[in-house]
């Protein structure tokens, strides 16, 4: 029973990330490309979750944190890349 | 254009704390569960670089004044150290040792000296990471 959920889950999350990568692709403005890696790495963190819970490991809990975090990380660089077109200053108050 | 982030900074105050405690998690899981210097350094780089996006460079400079270059050395210095302690035991080059320990507040502790290995490891991806993204990333004004 908890496989037939599994898979559902697993195959609606996958057609979920297809249309992402259709906003990827085709979507008109840089942010709109942003946001829709920002889900993708959302959905990435659900099927990892879904496949550890289908192979009965508890091995891939971590990444799960990991790739939530990378996700935030690349998420607020981009942003920052489009807002001020410089990702690292040097110096802040003398702008 | 004056801009005015405080909720990227208020979220990068509490983040940081998490990240860095997940890496150091990381670092000490490594001998029996994924994860270990490598990912583990990595990880505390990921915390800098989220600190250097929410603030500037000079202000990490200022709380962080750590050279890198001198932490990837320190890195080196503390593996071949550990490798080359193996042969002042009659033992060939890079022998670990593992032992139980009496340590004054933990008790009876199980060490491991690829431990201080793993810890050279994550000083040298550390400093080979933000040297890397500092000598890019600043823009030399």
């Amino acid at each position: 029973m908890l496989e037939i959920v599994v898979n559902i889950a697993l195959l609606v999350i996958a057609i979920a990330m297809v249309c992402l990568i259709y906003r990827v692709i085709k979507g008109p403005t840089m942010p709109d490309r942003v946001i829709a890696l920002d889900a993708i790495g959302i959905n990435l963190v659900a099927i990892i979750a879904l496949v550890s819970i289908m192979l009965k490991t508890s091995a891939f809990l971590d990444i799960i944190l990991l790739v939530a975090i990378l996700a935030f990380i690349g998420t607020v660089t981009f942003s920052k890349y489009l807002e001020k077109g410089v990702i690292v200053e040097h110096d802040r108050r003398n702008r | 254009m004056k801009t005015n982030d405080i909720i990227l900074q208020a979220c990068t105050k509490i983040v940081l704390f998490i990240i860095i405690l997940f890496s150091v998690h990381m670092f000490f899981a490594g001998h029996y569960e994924p994860g270990g210097g490598f990912i583990g350094g990595l990880m505390t780089s990921g915390a800098l670089v989220l600190l250097m996006l929410a603030f500037d460079m000079r202000t990490i400079k200022k709380i962080l004044p750590i050279d890198y270059k001198i932490l990837t050395a320190i890195g080196l210095l503390f593996a071949v150290g550990t490798a080359a302690g193996a042969l002042f035991f009659n033992v060939p080059f890079l022998t670990h040792a593992f032992g139980h320990v009496d340590l004054p507040i933990l008790g009876d502790t199980s060490l491991h000296t690829a431990t201080l290995f793993d810890l050279g490891v994550y000083f040298v991806v550390i400093g080979v990471t933000m040297t890397i993204i500092q000598t890019i990333g600043e823009d030399g004004e």
